[in-house]
């Protein structure tokens, strides 16, 4: 099996800002997202060859795309994965450039949330019989991971506050975020409680947003910037639906990670994420979601993410820095945009343009999405571009 | 000789205290408290209940017939006694009916079970009645009507109580009644009712039974008698002859409330829990008319015991804190509910499931031997295809995995409490908690599964139901 490593080149991004966009419709999170993307890579829309686009539920067909840009007549693939769907619509591009069929393309992700109220994510049927979910909300599945998860290693919620906090920190720093406030600790912890363990800080908002990237040939990548930035990697798992069914799931890990990110480490050659990475944007729909990641990811050993959290590892000026842009805690998170909004952080920090989060020479980005609930099985999404 | 084999019964886990409606309708308390159905509880769950006790250690193969006797069906039209049916798992074949309309509803299909056994076109007929009828806001009947539901086993061998008579009559009489739309139960003026209704039929039938079978009222150890307000039940009692003290079965008014049709075999079913052999016990039920009936109590009462019938449920409740928490519960007030669209039930879903959503039916497979619920094509642990046996989950005690407390999940009483079960002897599912104290789950807590109602479903117009668990104690 051929690797992926190298091949692809990210030449152009763009990213709308995240949140409440009522005056903004999903056409123009598209357009604002695209053409930051096309005047970033130095291109023409009609340069595009192919198009992929990403978005779980705020459009039908690769016309969601082609509509609002005037894309013309050229191929264009709607590509829906859960929360992953972002990075699946970026994977898929890379791929399609990686084959040698198209030497210029375009992924871009969106999700216009907004328009449909608090407490519905519409339309979205997970092929679950609706009977054997009742009574779920995304807040309570993944707080089914966070009591369990408390009961094996005996921690409390001000670990996971201490999440919020550090996201809501690089939040601040994060122009396009949704969310520019320092919390502290106590704000945390005396927050009202969703699911329990979960509280409000712990959980993500409902957000509008937009993401692209423009993606060439590695060996042509020079033609249009020199601080172009390398495709190292990519890996996709799904959960076979077996958490709900096998009682040796334990609800404190998920396979689909471990598997996904195996992959992803195979192809770049890693072998101590702590060292080797320099960034990772992790998926934090909830807090308890990036403590186990931590682990799933090898980031920290099994059990221990509470002593790393402790000693500030994960943060701006920590050893292995994790969500510098705010996360999903402060991005939200419109699905089709959140994998493109990830890699966007590490474009941006691997080119040295992050502002004031920059990461002193950072050299490798991990991105990660974990889509879907822990009890119906969710798909992991990782990509790792460097330079 | 034929008569009752088992029994069982079902008293909701809330109850409410007579004087928290008094003082939110500024009239006076009766006191005591009533049981309240919960959300989640309708005339459906609470017979299922019930009947899932009684059959409880009985070869359900014998049993070839099930009656669903209730004023309150969840549908009107529709029947009742094939969803039961399916969820306490009995054959495909077997015969079932709604009794409907009558507050005799429930000895109506009891003198049907007994008919159906005498004359041996059924082994066993498991009979269910079950209620909760709703009076208008500051009636009396509103503090005296309570939820609960009675189920009870007819057949001929393993008999513990044994049919010695009956004495059945119909009178025509306008007491408490509903038309066509109505959702609470209308009533003449209490006195008519009592005098020319309740009294005069209750002791004419009462009566009648004696004379037939030379019977006096110093012969019945217990009497079971329906009583439409405990000041009526107080005089027929004098009325009839019994000592109050010694041989009148406590009417539950106090802890639980009228029940409609299902009222006297509970209180029925209450005497036969502390019951004797030899003892001897009247069951008298009224409603245009009135059912008599005069059983022995023999040798295999002492088999049933284990039954959780009226002694278990009296003492496993909840307080409503007041009022509009009952309102609440009841669906009496419009709570601010946000279905998820993508949880739509559709009957085509619902029909291809049914045993797993009516009988809780998983798969266990043939090559490894694992049980998985819900039901699996290919095997989640060894990849087999289509090697599976049906296995009923629905008996199986398990313990609580793990669990959430949750505001989020769309319901009329929040929060939610969802959990993963693992199985005793293998299987696991993630279901709703039902009848518990939020702030008392715990991982490793034991459960029993429940049969309960899930949301309306609105744009549907259909009632679902699904298995929750609940607190095992």
């Amino acid at each position: 099996m051929e690797a992926i490593k190298d091949k692809v080149a990210i030449v152009g991004m763009g990213c709308t800002y995240f949140g409440d966009r009522w005056d903004k419709g999903g056409e123009d999170l598209i357009v604002e997202a695209a053409y930051e993307a096309f005047e970033d890579a130095g291109i023409e829309p009609k340069d595009i060859q192919a198009a992929w686009l990403g978005t779980l539920l705020s459009a039908g067909s690769g016309c969601g795309l082609s509509r609002p840009l005037k894309l013309g007549y050229i191929p264009v693939t709607r590509v829906e994965n859960g929360c992953g769907t972002g990075m699946d619509a970026f994977r898929n591009a890379c791929f399609g450039v990686a084959s040698g069929m198209y030497d210029l393309v375009l992924a871009l992700g969106f999700e216009k949330l907004k328009d449909f109220g608090m407490n519905i994510l519409p339309e979205w049927f997970s092929g679950v019989n609706p009977v054997f979910r009742f009574g779920h909300s995304s807040a309570g599945d993944f707080a089914l991971t966070a009591v369990r998860y408390f009961h094996k290693y005996g921690i409390g919620r001000e670990t996971l506050a201490k999440i919020a906090v550090k996201n809501h920190h690089n939040g601040v720093l994060s122009p396009k975020a949704q969310l520019h406030r320092e919390i502290t600790i106590e704000e945390a912890l005396n927050a009202p409680i969703l699911a329990w363990p979960l509280g409000l800080y712990d959980c993500c908002p409902r957000t509008d947003g937009a993401a692209a990237a423009v993606l060439t040939r590695a060996d042509m990548a020079k033609s249009f910037r020199d601080d172009y930035v390398l495709v190292k990697g990519m890996g996709v798992a799904a959960n076979p639906g077996t958490n709900r069914v096998r009682r040796d799931y334990d609800f404190v890990h998920y396979d689909e990670n471990v598997s996904a990110v195996k992959q992803v480490y195979e192809q770049v050659g890693i072998k101590e994420p702590f060292r080797e990475l320099s960034l990772a944007e992790v998926h934090d729909c909830f807090t308890i979601t990036e403590l186990i990641t931590y682990e799933d990811l090898g980031l920290c050993p099994r059990g221990r993410a509470k002593e790393y959290i402790d000693a500030g590892a994960f943060t701006l000026e920590g050893e292995m820095p994790v969500n510098s842009d705010g996360g999903l805690k402060c991005f939200g998170h419109p699905q089709g945009a959140s994998g493109l909004r990830m890699i966007y952080e590490s474009y941006n920090q691997l080119r040295g343009k992050a502002g004031a989060r920059q990461l002193k020479n950072p050299k490798l980005g991990l991105s990660h999405n974990i889509g879907g609930l822990p009890c119906e099985g969710t798909t992991a999404t990782i990509a790792i571009v460097g330079r | 000789m034929v008569g009752i084999v088992s029994y069982g019964a079902h008293i909701p886990f809330y109850r409410l205290s007579r004087d928290e409606i008094a003082k939110a309708m500024g009239r006076p308390s009766m006191g005591g408290e009533k049981a309240v159905a919960s959300y989640d509880e309708d005339s459906m769950t609470m017979a299922v209940s019930a009947a899932r006790e009684c059959v409880k250690g009985i070869d359900k193969e014998k049993i070839d017939a099930l009656f669903f006797a209730s004023t309150t069906p969840p549908y009107r039209e529709k029947q009742c006694a094939s969803v039961v049916a399916m969820a306490v798992d009995l054959r495909a074949d077997v015969s079932v009916a709604d009794f409907a309309n009558s507050l005799r509803a429930g000895t109506n299909a009891l003198r049907a079970a007994i008919d159906a056994v005498n004359s041996k076109s059924a082994r066993l007929v498991l009979v269910t009645a079950t209620d909760c009828r709703l009076g208008g806001a500051g009636s009396e009947l509103e503090q005296i009507f309570g939820a609960g539901a009675a189920a009870i086993l007819v057949g001929s061998e393993d008999v513990a109580a044994e049919i010695e008579g009956s004495f059945t009559y119909s009178d025509e009489f306008m007491d408490q009644w509903r038309m066509e739309e109505d959702s609470i139960v209308r009533s003449w003026e209490t006195r008519f009712v009592r005098q020319e209704g309740y009294t005069r039929i209750m002791q004419e039938g009462v009566s009648q039974l004696m004379n037939k079978y030379g019977l006096k009222p110093e012969d019945f150890t217990k009497v079971a008698l329906y009583g439409s307000d405990p000041r009526g039940h107080r005089d027929l009692v004098r009325l009839l002859g019994f000592d109050p003290k010694t041989q009148v079965q406590d009417p539950l008014f106090d802890g639980v409330g009228n029940t409609g049709c299902a009222f006297a075999p509970m209180i029925f079913v209450a005497a036969l829990e502390a019951s004797k052999a030899g003892d001897r016990i009247l069951l008298a039920n009224y409603g245009d008319g009135c059912d008599v009936f005069s059983f022995k109590v023999s040798d295999g009462i002492s088999k049933i015991r284990d039954r959780r019938a009226i002694n278990y449920y009296l003492t496993q409740k909840a307080m409503l804190p007041n009022y509009a928490a009952y309102q609440r519960i009841r669906h009496l007030i419009t709570s601010e509910v946000t279905p998820h669209p993508k949880d739509d039930m559709f009957v085509p879903v619902l029909w291809r499931s049914r045993a797993e959503i009516l009988s809780l039916h998983g798969s266990k497979c043939r090559n490894c031997g694992e049980l998985q619920f819900p039901k699996q094509r290919i095997c989640a642990y060894c990849g087999s295809k289509d090697n599976f046996e049906d296995v009923g989950f629905s008996d199986k005690k398990g313990s609580v995995f793990t669990y959430t407390i949750d505001s989020m999940a769309p319901s009329v009483n929040p929060p939610t409490v969802r959990c993963v079960v693992d199985f005793e002897g293998g299987g696991r599912m993630v279901c709703v908690m039902a009848d518990c104290e939020p702030d008392k789950v715990a991982i490793d807590m034991p459960v029993e599964m429940i049969f309960r109602k899930l949301l309306d479903v609105e744009n549907a117009g259909l009632h679902s139901y699904f298995w929750k668990c609940k607190p095992s104690i």
